[in-house]
């Protein structure tokens, strides 16, 4: 059922085969069904061997994984593992040395991270990236942009296309500022909020881009725990209410733990471990990379 | 035929009232609530549709005359005409407090054996499914938000959308059925059930009948002239008899428009979109709004904060004059004028007053400089006294005739008495049938000929016919030299300071006063931040020697104004302290309509009661605290005790001679 989801402890040449395996047996791999009765779909997004070169130095070196289709994967490890430039390369910020991502079926060639987000991959930032002096609405509303089509003539006028097309398009942003509970501070500048509310529009504005990859990363640094349980409950039920495929980056391992479905760990620009939360924890090489071993 | 030709202009019911409303008004808005920040409305013929699909709905699931329903969340659209489609279809509505915590929550479905809960979303579903157990004649539950409901289990459990649905599709089969009942609702049969907060011991069902509530309902838009063209905010809590009073009873009786809120956190900002025109609010919302007035105020521009006093100190003289039709000189109307345009105007309409034009405050004492600043503004605020057994109205204030220190002269069909003891008695329409499923309480309470024993003391003022209140009957008591103890008398006068919060006096039996104190954190967070007082916790702040000085300051000036009083001086305070923690509802120390239970705090605080009187300077305590979802804390804190000075007051014997 998990294939490819126990590599982390094989060698190199074992793990390439296994993937090779996992891509070639897709037609009859349809997911399976998580503890609490989520169906999970098939293979969303693949990489494979992926390899990422600064100069001289290898952020990322020869890494293979799938996300899967309504899933709620993680990416951990300890400072520096390439955890961010990874999901850089998801998101097109990167182009990887080596090595290809496939996506919905299809290889995807080098992209600009515009064009990443037309194909239904939104993502929120480590350090928040909002516009501070606008509203939230405002904020939440850049969210679909992509989805805007209108021209700057119709825009300018107010009338036509642009009209209908900016109605429809707040329907859909009001909807998701309902369901993160944010309608007290729609008109708020982004600038005077607090940092746990400010994580929260940004959430509301990769929502608004009804994307069907969700790029968290690090959806809870710097939160107290009243506010981490908040967006806990949020990620959860965004995947539970619209399907969203979610990838996020974490350090709060209990947080990790209770919302993912499986987990990726890297460690030095390597996966060290890859498979569902309890086999990950129990995984020495896991367990050494976060408290450190002799070497 | 004489039975049929009861009620008001013939109509018996609130489902009667409906249907008046969907033919008479049937274009105009019934309700609105504001969804994904627009207002959506419905006419009252949509309405008159909606409670009927939902009804049917019910019939459909197996609702039986006489049933409870109960119905938990905020004020919606939806879970009003829940309410009223429970009636339509022959059951009694129970409305309960939605932040009740599961324990209490199940105290009331038990006592009222519910059949039926209606509930908002899946934190009031989860309440209910805690409990479930214990509930031996809960059926089924109908949801009105589904997020977060796919993964539960739906044997009994219904979407609200669904039950509409399927009773449309039933309804030709069950219109019948429905018809019948609802025509069948007699003046005299029960309209809902309202469980009191209760002070003291449990809280008890009051049945309301259609009677009561369609002739208060009648009888006090008399009063206040109210038409079809008001408009109301709907947002404090359903299982409140006002509620009930305001969003129903005058509404459909009036045939006007409840506007719901977005969300409780948006509630300002509604309030200011809809500015109502007839508006209700208990004191501690007039309070916290002018606290914030002030505060921002404080940090305004200075033209704008010389601006903002000046007008104000011109609209406290002449402002409650011009609104109480009293001869104002041409020049102060032009002042006034002028400060309308520059300043009250735009303060109203910030506070969402522009249009209110009969407002209420009830259920505690107001402070006179809150009342004042209200009415200098031009607002026409006024008080009413009143209680769930009478169904709201004992007395109110008329135009014209507004005091802060009565609560007014008995409303339209009420009758009012005063006993030897002292204690208030009432008789009206609006009088509870009974207290459910309690003939003991319902006998200790109303007696043979229908009065009603109100537990508070008070006395009505010979020159103008205006009750006014002491105090709780049952908490006015003696000191141990025989002078009168009236604890709120003196818990208000300190209440109005914006720094306290809540105050609780102790006296009764002893020989002097003592005292509670919470501080108001946003008073007084403020102050710390304005004079560089660095604090990590409520507790901190609330043990900061500066702090205390203030709280000393307040306590002896309302020493020296209880002194005045001669009736009263032996209730001046000697010693205090300040509490570490803020009385709640969730920990039994206030009930959910915030009143303080006296004798709980007494018994859980006991060890600094004692201290209170032994001398000590300082106690240190541990004390229970429980968080929003029923988890239990506890926090340590060492409190410092303060004297306060008092006024020596004459014997009062001497003082006569």
């Amino acid at each position: 059922m998990m294939d490819g989801s126990d590599l982390g402890i094989l060698g190199k040449d074992e793990r390439r085969d296994a993937v090779k395996d996992a891509s070639k047996g897709r037609e009859k791999d349809e997911g399976y069904v998580t503890e609490d009765g989520r169906q999970i779909g098939g293979v969303l997004m693949e990489l494979r061997n992926i390899t990422l070169k600064f100069g001289g130095v290898v952020a990322i070196k020869d890494i293979s994984f799938d996300i899967r289709e309504g899933e709620i994967r993680a990416i951990i490890g300890p400072n520096g593992a390439g955890k961010s430039s990874m999901l850089n390369i998801i998101s097109g910020f990167y182009t990887p040395s080596e090595g290809e991502l496939w996506y919905k079926g299809a290889k995807r060639p080098p992209m600009k991270p515009y064009e990443v987000a037309r194909l239904g991959v939104a993502r929120t930032f480590q350090n928040i990236a909002l516009f501070e002096g606008m509203t939230v609405l405002d904020n939440v509303m850049t969210g679909r942009l992509t989805h805007m089509k209108a021209g700057i003539a119709s825009q300018a006028i107010w009338w036509g296309k642009a009209r209908d097309e900016e109605i429809a398009n707040r329907e859909i942003v009001e909807k998701v500022i309902d369901f993160l509970e944010i309608q007290n501070i729609r008109k708020t500048p982004v600038g005077r909020l607090p940092y746990g509310l400010k994580k929260r529009v940004e959430l509301a504005r990769a929502l608004a881009a009804e994307p069907s990859l969700l790029l968290l990363d690090e959806p809870m640094a710097g939160m107290n725990v009243e506010e981490k349980e908040d967006m806990s409950r949020f990620i959860l039920d965004v995947n539970d209410e619209f399907g969203t495929t979610i990838c996020l980056i974490e350090h709060d391992m209990g947080v990790v733990m209770d919302l993912s479905d499986r987990v990726v760990v890297m460690d030095y620009g390597k996966k060290i471990g890859d498979g569902p939360p309890e086999e990950v924890r129990s995984n020495q090489d896991v367990i050494d990379a976060y408290l450190g071993v002799a070497h | 035929m004489a039975y049929m030709s009861e009620g008001a202009e013939g109509l018996r019911s609130v489902p009667a009232l409906l249907q008046r409303n969907a033919t008479r008004f049937a274009g105009r808005p019934a309700y609105r609530e504001k969804e994904f920040g627009i207002w959506q409305s419905w006419s009252w013929a949509e309405t008159q549709e909606e409670i009927e699909a939902f009804a049917l709905g019910l019939l459909n699931l197996g609702v039986a005359p006489g049933d409870h329903v109960a119905v938990i969340g905020r004020n919606r659209p939806t879970l009003y005409w829940a309410m009223v489609a429970a009636q339509m279809a022959g059951a009694v509505p129970v409305p309960l407090y939605q932040d009740a915590v599961a324990d209490e929550m199940e105290y009331v479905l038990q006592h009222c054996g519910a059949r039926f809960i209606i509930a908002a979303d899946q934190e009031q579903v989860d309440k209910v499914i805690e409990i479930q157990d214990d509930l031996h004649q809960f059926e089924h539950m109908i949801y009105v938000d589904p997020r977060g409901m796919r993964k539960y289990d739906h044997r009994a459990l219904h979407d609200y959308a669904h039950v509409q649905a399927q009773g449309r599709a039933a309804r030709d089969e069950l219109i019948g059925e429905l018809d019948r009942r609802r025509n069948g609702l007699g003046y005299d049969d029960t309209c809902v059930m309202l469980y009191t907060s209760g002070t003291t011991g449990k809280p008890k069902g009051v049945v309301l009948s259609n009677r009561n509530i369609i002739e208060t309902a009648k009888s006090s838009s008399e009063f206040d002239h109210l038409t079809p063209g008001e408009e109301v905010l709907a947002y404090l809590p359903m299982a409140w008899v006002g509620d009930f009073i305001f969003s129903i009873g005058q509404a459909y009786w009036n045939g006007f428009c409840v506007n719901c809120p977005e969300s409780a956190e948006t509630m300002m900002t509604d309030l200011r979109e809809i500015a109502p025109s007839y508006y209700f609010a208990p004191p501690r919302v007039f309070e916290t709004q002018l606290t914030q007035i002030m505060i921002r105020m404080e940090d305004a521009g200075a033209i704008k904060r010389k601006l903002f006093h000046h007008f104000l100190n011109h609209a406290k003289v002449v402002g409650p004059k011009i609104l109480d039709g009293k001869p104002v000189g041409l020049l102060e109307r032009l002042r006034y004028a002028l400060g309308e345009f520059m300043v009250y105007g735009p303060l109203k309409n910030t506070l969402g007053f522009s249009r209110v034009r009969v407002g209420y405050t009830a259920g505690e004492a107001i402070g006179p400089e809150i009342f004042d600043f209200y009415r200098a503004l031009g607002i026409n605020l006024k008080q009413l006294y009143g209680q769930t057994e009478a169904s709201v109205f004992i007395t109110q204030q008329p135009d014209n005739e507004v005091r802060p220190d009565t609560v007014g002269v008995p409303s339209p069909g009420v009758e009012i008495r005063i006993a030897e003891s002292g204690e208030v008695f009432y008789r009206s329409p609006g009088v509870f049938v009974e207290y459910y499923q309690n003939p003991e309480s319902t006998a200790g309470t109303k007696d043979a000929e229908g009065w009603v024993a109100t537990g508070d003391a008070g006395f009505i003022e010979e020159a103008t016919g205006h009750l006014r209140i002491i105090d709780r009957a049952k908490d006015v008591g003696k000191m141990a030299d025989g002078a009168l103890f009236a604890p709120k008398y003196v818990e208000n006068k300190l209440k109005f300071y914006p720094n306290i919060l809540e105050a609780v006096v102790f006296g009764n039996g002893r020989d002097r006063c003592t005292a509670f104190i919470n501080i108001d954190l946003t008073a007084v967070g403020n102050w710390a931040e304005r004079n560089n007082i660095a604090y990590a916790s409520y507790q901190e702040l609330a043990g900061h020697p500066q702090v205390l000085d203030t709280i000393q300051r307040h306590v002896e000036e309302v020493n020296a104004s209880v002194a005045q009083d001669e009736m009263l001086s032996g209730c001046q305070i000697h010693r205090f302290l300040v509490l570490h923690k803020e009385l709640d509802a969730d920990d039994g120390e206030l009930t959910r309509t915030r009143k303080v239970r006296r004798n709980i705090i007494a018994e859980k605080y006991a060890d600094l009661l004692t201290a209170l009187y032994d001398g000590s300077e300082s106690i240190y305590t541990e004390t229970e605290v429980t968080y929003e979802d029923g988890r239990k804390g506890r926090i340590k804190a060492t409190l410092a005790i303060r004297d306060a000075q008092v006024v020596p007051v004459a014997p009062m014997k001497v003082a006569a001679e």
